[in-house]
C-alpha cells in the first residue's frame, strides 16, 4: 500500500526517506514541490497529487510534510490517517515532532517506521505495543546508552500484539495507582456582525491518563449521557455496553490516551460564553481606520473566562496599527498583517478593550472586507454542555486506585465576523 | 585481546576528529577525507567483536540510508552481522538488508539461512519476524524458499505467524507474479482462518493478489462479518471495502422499488441535474419503460426482501461508524452509501460530519465524498448544513469543497440562508475562494428558479467590484445565466458592454463579446461600437478573445451588415495573418460563409441559421456529479480517474445469485481449535465475557504448565504461543509474576537461539562459498581454521573445562582460549554441515528408513502399568509427578540390572511411568459427548521404529454409541508420516477405549493435523509433541558418553546455569525431573555431583546428551549436546523449566 515515505521540511528539503517496497527515487517528490509552489499557502497543497507512475499523499504537521508514495488504489484516508498516526507517535516519543527532533532520533524513527508498516500495510500502530518494542528515548537512557552501548530496543518480545487486548502492554506496575480523566469541551461558533449566532456547537473529548497496575477493567458512567449525540471511541471501549446501558466499559491502555470524543446534540442551545463589541471602520479616501474592540463575559455559568487570546487577520492595506489595550498586550505583524491581543482573564467589572487607529496605505482603496476575529479562551472547572461523570469503578484488580476528573471548556473555532 | 584493543584504538582515532554530518550521535562520528575511507572505518567497526561498536556503526549506516545516501558498498560487512546477538544490531541489519538486498542479490543470499532457521524457532514471535524479513528481501532466487516458508507459516499454530504469512503473500506476488496460483491456495486457506488477527491481513493479500476471485469469499463471508468489529482498524478498512464489492455482486438492489416510486413522484422536475436513483443505466432504462406503463408497475414488481446476509453486513458494520479512525468511518460510510436501503443511509451523515473536525487532509477527503453523496442524497446532509459553513481560517481547498457541498444542499427552503452566507464569502480576501463562490451562486441560480433574479442582481452588483478577478468571474457566470432568459436583461448586457473598457481578464472579455454577439438584436446600437473598439485592439488580444471578436463580427455582419461590413472585413483581414492557425482557419471559414461571392458555396444561405441559432442554456453541473460510479472513499473517486489496481464496483445483479453458497457447515465453525468456540459469538458482543471465558481456559492451561513441563518438558510452537498469549492477557487475572516469568523465559530462549544462529550461520556460509568467507573472516579465525585438524584430540581434553566456561561468549573473549574454542567450533561446523544436509534430506523428502534400533524391553513390560495409570481419566493438572510408583521403579531397576550406576537407588533411569501427561484432543462438549485424550506412551512403536507412539483414549460419555471412529484427511508437514489407528467400529455409550497410533514427527515439534471422524461428525484435531517426546532412551557407558559429548561440542552444545529449586536439589529429584521432561535414559556416572542422560531422536537417530552438574547452594549447570540444534535449544528450555519449578 504505502511504498515509501519522504519527510520534507518547510524549505523543501527531503530530510528523511524510508522505503517499504523497492526503492522509489526521491525525484518523485518534484511533483510535490511543483504543487507546493503553485499553492499560495502551505496548507493549500492538495493532499493527493497524481504523478505519472505514483500518487503522492501528504499531510502537513508541525511544518513538516509527510509525503507517502502510493502506487495503486488505496483509500486515501487510510494513508492520511496512518500518517497522522505516525506523527502522533513521534510526538509521543520525542515530545515534539520537529525536524530537529527527528534528525536527532533518526535511528529510533527508522525503527518505529519499520515496525509500524510491513510491506506498506500497517502492522503495529498502538503506542503501547510500540513502546514495548522500542523504548522511547529519555535523557537518562540516552546517556546510559552512550556509555554502556545498550539499546533502545526492547529486550523482550512484545506479547501485547498477540493478546486480546492489543492496546495494553503487559506487566504494568505502579506504586501509585491513579486514573485521571479530563473532560474538555470545545465550542465552535460563528457569530455574525450583529452579534447573533450563526452556528454554534459543542464538541468534547475525554482524555485519560491511566496508570494502573495489572489489567484493570474500568467503567465510567455519566449523569446525563443523553447529551452525547455522536461519539467515537478508543478501540478499548465496549460498544455493546454503551449501546445498551450508556456506560463506558473498557480495559484502558497504559498511559495517556483519548477515551472518547463526542458531539453534543444540536437540540441543546449552546450558551456563548463571551461577547464582542466591535467597531472597525475604514473611510474611503482616508489613510486612517478606526479600530475598537470590547470583550465581555456572557453565559459563563459563574466561572471566570481565562486565557483569552484575540487574533485577527487585518486586510492587506493596513500598514500599521496604533492601539491601546486596557489590559494584556497586543502585537501586530506588519508582514503577515496578523493582529493578536493576549487579554488574559476577563474581569466582569472592568471589561477589556482595545482601541486605536490603523494606518492604511496612502491612496489605497478601502478594503472591502472587515477582518474576522478569532477568539480563544478557557473556562476551568466546567463543561459547557453540563456533562457530568457520575462514577468510575474498577474491576479485576484488588487495589484502590486514585481517581480524578477535571472539566474544562475551551474555544474551538470561535469566530466573530465584523 | 589484541584485536579488541586495536578496535578501540581505531575508534578513539576516529572520534578525535568529529564530523558533524555523520555524527548524529554525539558519541560517534568520525571524519575521513574520502567516502572510501569513511566506510572503511564503519567496516572495521562492524567487524569488531564489540556489540557497542557494531551498534554504533549500524546506527550511522541507518542514518545514511535515512538521508538517502548510498551505503550499498558496506553490504558484505553488514550482512555478516545478521545473526548478531544484540537485538538492536540485528534489527538495524534487517533494515539495511531489506533496503539493499535487491541490489546485492548474491551477497544477500548469505543471510537467508539465518532466517530459515528462524522460521523453525519455537517462539512464534521469532518465527514471525524471520518470515517477515525473509519475505521482504527482494531477491528472485529465493522465491521457492519464500513460497515454502509462506506455506508452512500459513498452517502454523500461532495466529501471529499466520498473520505474518498473510503479509508475506503480496510481497512474494510482487516479486514473482507467476506464483499466483500457489498463493491463491494459501490465501484460500488463510481466509478460512477464524482469528481476528489474521482476517485483516489475509483480506489485504486477497485484494492485492486475486481481487477477482470473489468466489473465495462465499464461505467466509459470514465469518468476516462477525469478526469485523474485533479486527484491528486497518484490517477493518480493507475488509469493509472488499465486502462492499462482494455485496454488490451477491445481493439485490435494496432501493429498486423506492427509486421507482420516487421517479414517479416528480420531485425531480426542479433539479434536472439531480438524478435521485441509485440504479445503473440498464435498470434505469428498464424502469423508465415501466414508468410508462403507469403506476401499475409498482404493483407488478415483486416485493423486495433483503437477504439476511446483506442485513448482517449492514448491521455489523454500523457500530464501526463510532471508530476513532477516520478511514474506518469512511469505509463504513461508503458501504452504506452503496449498499444500504435509502432510508438507512442517513446514519452515516452524523459520523461524516464528525470527521470534519479532524485534520485538514481528512476534511479534504471527507468533503470530496460528501460532495458526491450530497448530489444523490441531499436530504441526508441537510440537517448538518451549518457544519459546512466556511470559516475564514479554513484552507482554500477546504473552503471550495465546503462551497460545493453547500451548493448541492441548496433548495428553496434554505437558499436564503445559504445566499446570505455566500454574501459574506464574497467579501473574503481569498480571491480564489470568491471566484468559487460566484460560481456557486450561479449554480444555485440555475437550479432554483425562484432566486434566479436575486442572484443575477447580486452578480451584476459585483460587476462594479474593484477586484478584476471577481468581476471577470461574475461576467462568466452572468453570461451563463443570461442565456436562460436573455430578453429581460438587455440592460445587463449594456452594462456589461461598458465593461470591455476595463476588464482585462481574457475569459471575461470573451464572454462579454459572445453575449453581445449572441444578443446583438437586443443591443443594436452598442454592438457595432463594441466591435469597432475591439477591431482597434484586435492584435493585442488573447486568442480566445480574438476568436470571439471574429464571431461577433460575423454575427453583426449577418444582422446589421450596413454598419459593420467594413469592420468585419478589417477584422477578418487582421485574422488572416494572425500567428495562431486556429484564428486564421476561423477567419477563412467565416469569410467563405458570410461574405457573398460568386463562388460561395451552398452553405452561405444558411449562414444566419448557423450563427444565430438558438443555443441551449448551459447546465451548471457539479463537478462531483456521477462520481459515484467510483467506489466512494477510493483514490479513484478522489481523482475522478481510475487509479491502478482499482476494482470496479460492480452493478447490482438482476437476480440474486444463489445465497446458499455462503452456507457453512456448522461443525466447521464449532470445531475450531481449542477454546475459540466461545470467542466467535461472545467476543463480538462484549469482549469482557470473552476474556472471562478465555481466561478460564488459560487458567487451566496455566495450571497445567508446571506439571506439564515437569513431566514432559514442553515446547513446540503451540505451547509457547499459548503461554505467550496467556501472559499477554492474563495478567488481568492479577498474576503478574507468571507473566514476567514467561517473558524472561522467552528472552532466555531468544538469546540462545541467537547464539546458535550465530554459530550455525558461519557453518552455512562456509558451505556455500568457502572462498568468500575466507576473504572476509578476520585473521584469528582463519588461523584457527588451519589448526582445526589437530583439534580433534585437543577437544576431548578440553571438554571438561569448557563445560564450565560459557562457550558461546568465549569467542568474544579474545584471549588464547578463544582461539582454541573457535577451532573447536570450526570442527563442529563441519559436522553440522553434514548435519544440515542430512536435515534437509529428511525434511525435503521422506526420511531414509534406518535400521530399526533395538527395542527397549523394559518399556514393553511397563506397558500394562502405563495402561493402568492411564485409566485415571483426567489427572489433576496441579499434580506434580511424585513418582510414587514403587512397582515400576523396582522393575526398572531390575531391568537396569547391569548398569554401572554407583547409586543403585536411583529409581527412574528410564521412564517416569507414574504419570504420563495426557493431553486433550477433543473436548467432551465439542465432541458432542465423545472426548478424546492422548498421551505419549514412550514405548517404541513397533510397526515403524521412526515413529513416536501416541496412545489415544476415547471416552464416550454421550448417551448413544459412537460408530466407526477413524482418521481422515491428515495434514502434515513435509516428511512427516502418520500410522493411523485401526478403525473402531463401535464405542458404546459410557465406554472407554484406547488405541495406539504412530507419528513420525521428523524430529520437529510441528503439529500433526487430522480429522477425527465418527459416523456422523468430523472434528479437526491436532497432536503436537513436546520436544522431550521426540527422542528415545539409549544405553551408554560413561566413557561412550564422554566420547560422544566430546564430538558434539561447539555449536552443538548448549550450556545454561541455573539454580535448582529447593525440592529438587537431590540427585534423585534431578533425575526424576529430567526424565520426566524428556524421554532419556540415565548414564552411569562416577561423580554424584553429575547426572547424565542419553537418548536419540526418534526419526533421525541423532544423539541427545544431557548432563546436569550440581554445585553448592542449589546452583547447577545444564549442558545439552545434540546434533540437532533446534532440538537442543528447545530441550534446554524444557529441562530448565523442569528443574527450576
Amino acid at each position: 500500500m504505502i511504498h515509501s515515505l519522504f519527510l520534507v521540511n518547510s524549505s523543501g528539503d527531503i530530510f528523511l526517506e524510508k522505503h517499504w517496497k523497492s526503492v522509489v527515487s526521491r525525484s518523485v517528490c518534484d511533483y510535490f514541490f511543483e504543487a507546493q509552489e503553485r499553492a499560495s499557502e502551505p496548507e493549500n497543497v492538495p493532499p493527493v497529487i497524481p504523478t505519472p507512475h505514483h500518487y503522492l499523499i501528504s499531510v502537513l504537521r508541525h511544518r513538516i510534510y509527510f509525503v507517502a508514495v502510493i502506487q495503486s488504489e488505496v483509500p486515501p484516508l487510510f494513508v492520511i490517517e496512518f500518517l497522522h498516526r505516525v506523527v502522533d507517535t513521534f510526538q509521543d516519543y520525542f515530545g515534539v515532532c520537529t525536524e530537529a527532533a527527528i534528525k536527532d532520533n533518526v535511528v529510533v524513527v527508522y525503527e518505529l517506521l519499520e515496525e509500524m508498516l510491513d510491506n506498506g500495510f500497517p502492522l503495529a500502530t498502538e503506542s503501547n505495543i510500540l513502546k514495548e518494542l522500542i523504548k522511547p528515548p529519555t535523557i537518562l537512557r540516552t546517556v546510559v546508552n552512550t556509555i554502556t552501548g545498550s539499546t533502545n530496543v526492547g529486550e523482550q518480545l512484545p506479547t501485547g500484539q498477540l493478546s486480546v487486548v492489543p492496546w495494553r502492554r503487559t506487566g504494568v506496575k505502579y506504586t501509585n495507582n491513579e486514573a485521571y480523566f479530563d473532560v474538555v469541551e470545545e465550542i465552535d461558533a460563528i457569530i455574525d456582525k450583529s452579534g447573533s449566532t450563526i452556528t454554534a456547537e459543542i464538541q468534547g473529548v475525554i482524555d485519560a491518563c491511566v496508570k494502573l497496575t495489572g489489567m484493570p477493567d474500568l467503567t465510567l458512567s455519566f449523569m446525563n449521557p443523553r447529551l452525547l449525540d455522536d461519539v467515537s471511541f478508543h478501540p478499548c471501549v465496549r460498544f455493546k455496553r454503551w449501546e445498551a446501558e450508556r456506560i463506558l466499559s473498557f480495559i484502558p491502555p497504559d498511559g495517556n490516551f483519548r477515551l472518547l470524543s463526542y458531539h453534543v446534540s444540536s437540540q441543546n442551545l449552546v450558551a456563548i460564553p463571551v461577547y464582542v463589541k466591535h467597531n472597525i471602520t475604514f473611510r474611503e479616501g482616508s489613510s486612517q481606520g478606526h479600530f475598537e474592540l470590547t470583550l465581555g463575559p456572557k453565559q459563563t455559568m459563574g466561572k471566570g473566562v481565562e486565557a483569552v487570546l484575540v487574533s485577527s487577520q487585518l486586510p492587506r492595506g493596513v500598514l500599521n496599527t496604533n492601539l491601546n489595550p486596557t489590559q494584556g498586550t497586543y502585537t501586530f505583524d506588519p508582514v503577515t498583517k496578523l493582529l493578536s491581543w493576549d487579554v488574559g482573564k476577563i474581569n466582569p467589572q472592568k471589561l477589556p478593550s482595545l482601541k486605536g487607529s490603523m494606518s492604511l496605505q496612502a491612496g489605497a482603496t478601502k478594503p472591502d472586507e472587515n477582518p474576522t476575529i478569532n477568539i480563544q479562551f478557557k473556562i476551568q472547572q466546567s463543561a459547557l454542555s453540563g456533562l457530568k461523570v457520575n462514577r468510575l469503578d474498577m474491576y479485576g484488580e484488588k487495589y484502590k486506585p486514585f481517581k480524578g476528573i477535571k472539566y474544562m471548556t475551551k474555544a474551538g473555532k470561535f469566530q466573530v465576523r465584523t | 585481546m589484541s584485536a579488541s584493543s586495536a578496535f578501540n584504538d581505531e575508534k578513539g582515532g576516529s572520534s578525535n576528529v568529529g564530523e558533524p554530518e555523520y555524527g548524529h550521535d554525539p558519541a560517534s562520528g568520525g571524519i575521513f577525507s574520502s567516502d572510501y575511507k569513511r566506510h572503511d572505518d564503519l567496516k572495521e567497526m562492524l567487524d569488531s567483536n564489540k556489540d557497542s561498536l557494531k551498534l554504533e556503526a549500524m546506527k550511522r549506516i541507518v542514518a545514511m540510508i535515512a538521508r538517502g545516501k548510498n551505503a550499498s558498498d558496506l553490504f558484505p560487512a553488514v550482512v555478516k552481522n545478521v545473526a548478531c546477538k544484540n537485538i538492536e544490531v540485528k534489527k538495524l541489519v534487517y533494515v539495511y538488508l531489506v533496503r539493499y538486498a535487491e541490489e546485492q542479490q548474491d551477497l544477500a543470499l548469505l543471510s537467508i539461512s539465518t532466517f530459515q532457521r528462524g522460521l523453525k524457532d519455537p517462539n512464534q514471535l521469532i518465527r514471525a519476524s524471520a518470515l517477515r524479513v525473509l519475505s521482504s528481501i527482494r531477491v528472485t532466487i529465493i522465491v521457492p524458499i519464500m513460497m515454502l516458508a509462506i506455506k508452512e507459516a500459513a498452517s502454523d499454530m500461532s495466529p501471529y505467524v499466520r498473520k505474518t504469512a498473510a503479509h508475506a503473500i503480496p510481497k512474494l506476488y510482487s516479486l514473482d507474479p507467476e506464483q499466483k496460483d500457489c498463493l491463491i491456495e494459501v490465501i484460500e486457506k488463510l481466509l478460512a482462518d477464524k482469528t481476528t488477527l489474521v482476517a485483516g491481513s489475509v483480506v489485504m493479500a486477497f485484494e492485492e493478489v486475486c481481487p477477482e476471485r470473489i468466489d473465495l469469499i462465499h464461505k467466509n463471508y459470514r465469518k468476516l462479518c462477525n469478526l469485523l468489529i474485533d479486527v484491528e482498524e486497518w484490517g477493518q478498512v480493507v475488509i469493509i471495502n472488499m465486502l462492499t464489492r462482494y455485496a454488490r455482486t451477491q445481493f439485490l438492489n435494496p432501493n429498486m422499488n423506492e427509486s421507482l416510486l420516487e421517479e414517479g413522484g416528480g420531485e425531480k422536475a426542479f433539479y434536472g441535474s439531480d438524478n435521485d436513483d441509485d440504479t445503473d443505466d440498464e435498470e434505469d432504462k428498464e424502469e423508465k419503460e415501466k414508468k410508462k406503463t403507469e403506476a401499475t408497475a409498482i404493483v407488478k414488481r415483486k416485493p423486495y426482501v433483503m437477504d439476511p446476509d446483506h442485513r448482517l453486513l449492514l448491521r455489523n458494520t454500523k457500530p464501526l461508524l463510532q471508530s476513532r479512525n477516520a478511514a474506518v468511518v469512511m469505509a463504513v460510510a461508503q458501504l452504506y452509501f452503496h449498499l444500504a436501503p435509502k432510508a438507512e443511509v442517513g446514519v452515516i451523515a452524523k459520523a461524516l460530519v464528525r470527521l470534519m473536525r479532524s485534520h485538514s487532509e481528512v476534511q479534504y477527503v471527507v468533503l470530496q465524498n460528501v460532495a458526491t453523496m450530497s448530489i444523490k442524497r441531499r436530504g441526508m446532509f441537510e440537517p448538518y448544513l451549518k457544519s459546512f459553513y466556511i470559516r475564514s481560517t479554513d484552507p482554500t481547498q477546504i473552503k471550495v469543497l465546503k462551497l460545493e457541498v453547500l451548493t448541492n444542499l441548496a433548495n428553496e427552503t434554505n437558499i436564503s440562508t445559504i445566499l446570505r452566507e455566500f454574501q459574506t464569502y464574497i467579501k473574503s480576501n481569498d480571491k480564489d475562494f470568491v471566484a468559487a463562490t460566484i460560481q456557486a451562486i450561479g449554480r444555485c441560480a440555475t437550479n432554483i428558479g425562484e432566486v434566479r433574479d436575486t442572484c443575477l442582481n447580486g452578480l451584476v452588483q459585483l460587476l462594479s467590484n474593484r477586484d478584476e478577478l471577481v468581476v471577470a468571474e461574475s461576467v462568466v457566470v452572468i453570461k451563463k445565466l443570461l442565456q436562460m432568459q436573455p430578453e429581460q436583461h438587455s440592460d445587463i448586457i449594456k452594462h456589461m458592454a461598458k465593461l470591455t473598457d476595463n476588464i482585462q481578464v481574457p475569459m471575461a472579455r470573451a464572454s462579454i463579446l459572445w453575449l453581445i454577439g449572441e444578443y446583438c438584436e437586443h443591443v443594436p446600437k452598442i454592438a457595432p461600437d463594441v466591435l469597432r473598439k475591439m477591431a482597434k485592439t484586435f492584435t493585442n488580444e488573447e486568442d480566445i478573445v480574438k476568436l470571439q471578436i471574429i464571431n461577433l463580427a460575423a454575427k453583426l455582419y449577418l444582422t446589421n451588415s450596413k454598419q459593420t461590413k467594413l469592420l468585419t472585413q478589417y477584422v477578418l483581414n487582421l485574422a488572416k495573418y494572425d500567428q495562431n492557425y486556429d484564428i486564421r482557419d476561423r477567419a477563412r471559414f467565416i469569410r467563405q460563409l458570410i461574405v457573398p461571392t460568386d463562388k460561395s458555396g451552398a452553405l452561405s444561405k444558411y449562414a444566419k441559421k448557423l450563427f444565430l441559432a438558438l443555443k441551449p442554456a448551459p447546465v451548471l453541473e457539479s463537478p462531483f456529479k456521477d462520481r459515484d460510479h467510483f467506489q466512494l472513499g477510493s483514490l479513484s473517486h478522489l481523482l475522478n480517474a481510475k487509479a491502478g489496481g482499482y476494482q470496479v464496483l460492480p452493478d447490482w445483479p438482476e437476480a440474486a445469485p444463489d445465497p446458499s453458497v455462503r452456507n457453512v457447515e456448522i461443525e466447521e465453525v464449532i470445531t475450531s481449535s481449542e477454546g475459540r468456540i466461545g470467542l466467535l459469538g461472545d467476543r463480538r458482543e462484549v469482549p469482557e465475557w470473552t476474556k472471562c471465558s478465555s481466561r478460564e481456559k488459560r487458567k487451566e492451561k496455566k495450571a497445567d504448565k508446571p506439571f506439564y513441563s515437569d513431566s514432559e518438558g514442553e515446547s513446540g510452537p503451540t505451547e509457547s504461543a499459548d503461554s505467550d498469549t496467556a501472559s499477554g492477557s492474563e495478567s488481568g487475572g492479577g498474576s503478574e509474576e507468571s507473566g514476567s516469568g514467561s517473558e524472561s523465559e522467552e528472552s532466555n530462549e531468544e538469546s540462545e537461539s541467537a547464539s546458535e544462529e550465530d554459530e550455525e550461520e558461519e557453518g552455512k556460509k562456509k558451505k556455500k562459498n568457502v572462498e568468500k568467507i575466507k576473504a572476509r573472516k578476520p585473521v584469528p579465525e582463519s588461523e584457527s581454521e588451519q589448526s582445526s585438524g589437530e583439534d580433534e584430540k585437543k577437544s576431548e581434553k578440553k571438554s571438561k573445562p569448557r563445560i564450565g566456561s560459557t562457550e558461546s561468549e568465549s569467542e568474544e573473549n579474545g584471549d588464547s582460549e578463544s582461539e582454541s574454542s573457535e577451532s573447536e567450533e570450526e570442527e563442529s561446523e563441519e559436522e553440522s554441515e553434514e548435519e544440515t544436509k542430512k536435515k534437509k534430506k529428511t525434511t525435503a523428502s521422506k526420511p531414509p528408513s534406518k535400521p530399526p534400533k533395538k527395542e527397549n524391553k523394559k518399556e514393553k513390560k511397563e506397558m500394562s502399568l502405563l495402561d493402568f495409570d492411564d485409566f485415571d481419566p483426567a489427572p489433576s493438572p496441579s499434580q506434580v509427578t511424585p513418582l510414587n510408583n514403587f512397582l515400576s521403579s523396582s522393575l526398572v531397576t531390575d531391568l537396569e540390572g547391569l548398569s554401572l550406576t554407583d547409586n543403585v537407588l536411583s529409581p527412574t533411569t528410564i521412564v517416569p511411568s507414574g504419570n504420563l501427561k495426557t493431553y486433550e484432543l477433543l473436548h467432551r462438549i465439542t465432541g458432542e459427548g465423545l472426548s478424546v485424550e492422548y498421551c505419549f506412551s514412550r514405548q517404541p512403536f513397533s510397526p515403524d521404529p521412526h515413529m513416536v507412539a501416541v496412545k489415544i483414549q476415547f471416552i464416550n460419555s454421550a448417551t448413544s454409541e459412537a460408530k466407526s471412529l477413524h482418521m481422515e484427511d491428515t495434514k502434515l508437514q513435509s516428511g512427516m508420516r502418520i500410522k493411523e489407528f485401526p478403525e473402531i467400529e463401535v464405542l458404546p455409550a459410557g465406554e472407554t477405549l484406547s488405541v495406539v497410533m504412530g507419528i513420525d514427527f521428523c524430529d520437529s515439534t510441528q503439529a500433526a493435523n487430522f480429522q477425527l471422524c465418527t459416523h456422523t461428525r468430523k472434528f479437526f484435531v491436532s497432536i503436537q509433541p513436546p520436544v522431550g517426546e521426540l527422542m528415545m532412551p539409549i544405553f551408554m557407558t560413561e566413557n561412550e558418553f564422554k566420547k560422544e559429548q566430546g564430538q558434539l561440542m561447539g555449536m552443538n552444545e548448549i550450556t545454561e546455569k541455573l539454580t535448582l529449586e529447593e525440592k529438587c536439589q537431590g540427585e534423585h529429584a534431578v533425575v526424576q525431573r529430567v526424565t520426566a521432561a524428556a524421554n532419556l535414559s540415565r548414564v552411569p556416572c562416577g561423580s554424584d555431583k553429575e547426572c547424565r542422560f542419553a537418548g536419540k531422536t526418534v526419526t533421525s537417530g541423532s544423539l541427545v546428551l544431557v548432563s546436569v552438574v550440581t554445585k553448592e547452594d542449589g546452583a547447577a549447570q545444564l549442558t545439552v549436546n545434540c546434533e540437532k540444534m533446534v532440538i537442543g535449544t528447545m530441550l534446554v528450555k524444557d529441562i530448565l523449566q523442569a528443574l527450576t519449578q
